[in-house]
């Protein structure tokens, strides 16, 4: 696959190191090429990316608020065809936050409209911009500043929510999960959400250093492990037709995956086997 | 030019015809319901050329306005109060994204208790986000001033978002004769919008929207403020401008028998129609009493009061409002403002009817004043 050298989004922003949402965006960007306008949800990354008067940003670039990311999109990409310019690539990004959480009617609406632009949802399983605060997207068993481990409790005591299934459920045409350590995977996926006509929606998955708790120097390899743990799986639907598009050979534990992050060291083995019973379920529904 | 019988949203709704926006976001809420309705269909008619967007909230009504009117194009949209302040976040980020956006407001009470009548307690709770507001007395100025909010918002001076009052029910669902200006004569008077910074052009990429620490954000805001008192002298222009063309000239305020008037009362919007037949009425009897409407009300035109009002002795502000526990909205500005001897009245909120014998007890505890702040017409238990 062909990977761009040019850099549409700029180093010296403020990510912590070993940030894996930069990395995401990063590998957006080359797939989807410079005739591409942004659009940021309030998060991490909008953070990060643009202290006035500094940008990160090498496209233009709009943010508005934290929950309505897909109805701005919306205005955007209206304006464009309003204009004919209908061939500018849109991409709305919001975390998990931004997205399963406080931003889900905007983005909803915008998906129920039809328009035709990719959102893309960085996962990193908690408000990690505000300090690692638990979001419907949080695993179950995750310790987070608002649900903490203690005595009465393991941690999040919930399941992820399925946001792909739910965006699916719009019957828009094109819908995958992804992940940044699966970068040509990923970036195939944001290529063909930029080719399809209307809505598109990639979930991306994406470890945090400060909000998992590992070192800077291991994101890429526990991206690798959650998907290699069938944590999280690969995977896309395009126009109702489910496609995994990773397999791997054998499922690691899911211990490989849970032990290396401080959000899970208090689990017990019988917590840590009910998450495993609970991904044997998953990847069976999945045929991984 | 034509005459047409209509209700003030449908002359909002043929403004914006005339005023061609490229995308209209809207969402229907009473009793701005019939604007929606309107310009649906002229888009469904072939006769408005814009992006409809059938959002799914008021909130991303706002919010794919500023996406936009951040990419470039005109764009219009309309509230009313639950509405309105669903919106509220997004209204204080398109004014400091200093984005042209023109919105009408049907003026309707807010919750709780529910009510879909009118007051303008909605707009009112908007007043410090940096938006310029017109209130409109009647069906020809909603219309009039819908086109001027246009100007007035694209000014290089002023960049900011126009809010557009109308009271509900009074005027968005009351039919008045109404011209309907010349399509050729309004293009060339709003003139097409090209704006001074094309933000989301892939060929010259901008970041809209950044973060603003303490070392930068004090003077984002004080911008806004300067370009609020700047667009003062923009909207006395665009309404003489637009009484030279069109024959209907507007202003700031509009001061009816002020001059030699020894007490005034303040108001603003559709009630101002029946205030001008009550100085009458009272002039007939010897009495030497004025009115003075407010026609802008941010930005607060504190010169252009103080001009009309010199050598009056007192005034009687009618507010549909309250800021609880200090008096109406109006009043208060006034007060900051002005050394004068003011009273305040609480009128008409949630819709309640305001009777001659109302009127008559306005005019006499202006005159003779029993305390600062009266509410009208409430019940006796």
């Amino acid at each position: 696959m062909e990977l761009p050298e040019e850099e549409l989004f700029a180093p010296g922003h403020r990510g912590c190191a070993g940030c894996g949402a930069t990395i995401g965006i990063r590998l957006a960007l080359k797939a989807l090429g410079k005739n591409t306008i942004a659009i940021s949800a309030t998060g991490c990354l909008e953070v990060i990316s643009t202290p006035y008067p500094e940008t990160a940003w090498e496209i233009p670039w709009i943010h508005v608020a934290f929950e309505n990311a897909g109805a701005v999109a919306s205005g955007v990409e209206r304006a464009m065809k309003a204009q004919g310019m209908e061939d500018v690539n849109i991409i709305a990004v919001g975390g998990d936050g931004g997205t399963t959480d406080i931003g889900l009617q905007s983005l909803s609406g915008a998906m129920e409209r039809g328009h035709n632009l990719i959102y893309l949802c960085y996962d990193n399983e908690a408000y990690m911009n505000t300090g690692i605060q638990r979001s419907s997207s949080t695993p179950f068993g995750a310790s987070t500043t608002t649900s903490p481990a203690g005595k009465k409790s393991f941690g999040e005591d919930k399941p992820k929510k399925n946001m792909p299934l739910i965006m699916a459920a719009h019957g828009i045409p094109y819908v995958a999960t992804a992940s940044i350590s699966y970068p040509e995977d990923f970036m195939k996926k944001v290529k063909k959400a930029s080719e399809i006509d209307g809505p598109a929606y990639i979930h991306l998955n994406q470890p945090c250093t400060t909000g998992w708790g590992y070192s800077p120097s291991k994101t890429i390899e526990l991206g690798r492990l959650a998907v290699e743990t069938g944590f999280w799986s690969l995977y896309e639907i395009e126009n109702g037709e489910f496609k995994l598009t990773y397999k791997p050979q054998s499922r690691k534990p899911v211990t490989e995956f849970l032990n290396v992050q401080k959000r899970f060291k208090h689990l017990t083995d019988g917590d840590k086997a009910k998450i495993q019973e609970y991904i044997d379920q998953q990847a069976a529904e999945l045929g991984i | 030019m034509v005459v047409k019988v209509i209700t003030s949203n449908q002359a909002v709704a043929e403004a914006v015809k005339l005023s061609k926006p490229k995308v209209v976001p809207v969402y229907p809420i009473t009793p701005q319901t019939t604007i929606s309705e309107y310009l649906a269909q002229y888009v469904a008619d072939g006769d408005l050329d814009a992006e409809y967007i059938r959002v799914e909230s008021e909130h991303s009504a706002i919010s794919a306005s500023i996406g936009a009117s951040g990419a470039g194009v005109r764009v219009f949209t309309a509230t009313s109060s639950q509405g309105l302040m669903l919106m509220h976040e997004i209204v204080y980020a398109a004014a400091g994204m200093r984005l042209p956006i023109v919105m009408a407001d049907a003026n309707r009470a807010i919750s709780s208790p529910i009510n879909i009548w009118n007051d303008q307690q909605d707009s009112i709770a908007q007043r410090d986000a940096g938006w310029i507001q017109l209130y409109c007395e009647n069906a020809q100025e909603s219309l009039d001033t819908i086109i001027q909010a246009y100007r007035i918002a694209e000014n290089e001076d002023v960049l900011l978002p126009t809010m557009v009052c109308l009271d509900g029910f009074y005027l968005t669902h009351t039919v008045e004769p109404t011209e309907i200006p010349e399509s050729d004569k309004v293009d060339s008077f709003v003139g097409e919008y090209v704006p001074k910074y094309s933000f989301l052009n892939p060929n010259e990429p901008k970041s809209l929207g950044t973060l603003a620490d303490p070392e930068y954000y004090m003077e984002a805001r004080y911008e806004i403020d300067e370009a609020l008192n700047n667009s003062l002298k923009v909207i006395s222009d665009v309404g003489k401008e637009f009484g030279e063309i069109f024959g209907r000239e507007y202003g700031l305020i509009d001061p009816y028998k002020c001059e030699d008037a020894e007490y005034v009362l303040i108001a603003m919007g559709s009630i101002c129609t029946t205030l001008r037949s009550v100085v009458n009425e009272y002039r007939e009897k010897g009495e030497k009493i004025g009115l003075l409407k407010i026609r802008a009300y941010r930005p607060f035109p504190v010169e252009a009061i103080k001009e009309a009002l010199s050598g009056v002795k007192r005034v009687g502000i009618i507010d549909k409002n309250i800021s609880l526990g200090v008096g109406g909205a109006l009043y208060n500005d006034i007060l900051a403002k002005l050394d004068i001897n003011a009273y305040n009245f609480i009128v008409g909120l949630g819709g309640r009817d305001i009777t001659p014998k109302d009127m008559d007890e306005i005019v006499e505890k202006t005159k003779n004043p029993v305390k600062d702040i009266t509410w009208i017409g409430l019940k006796e238990d």
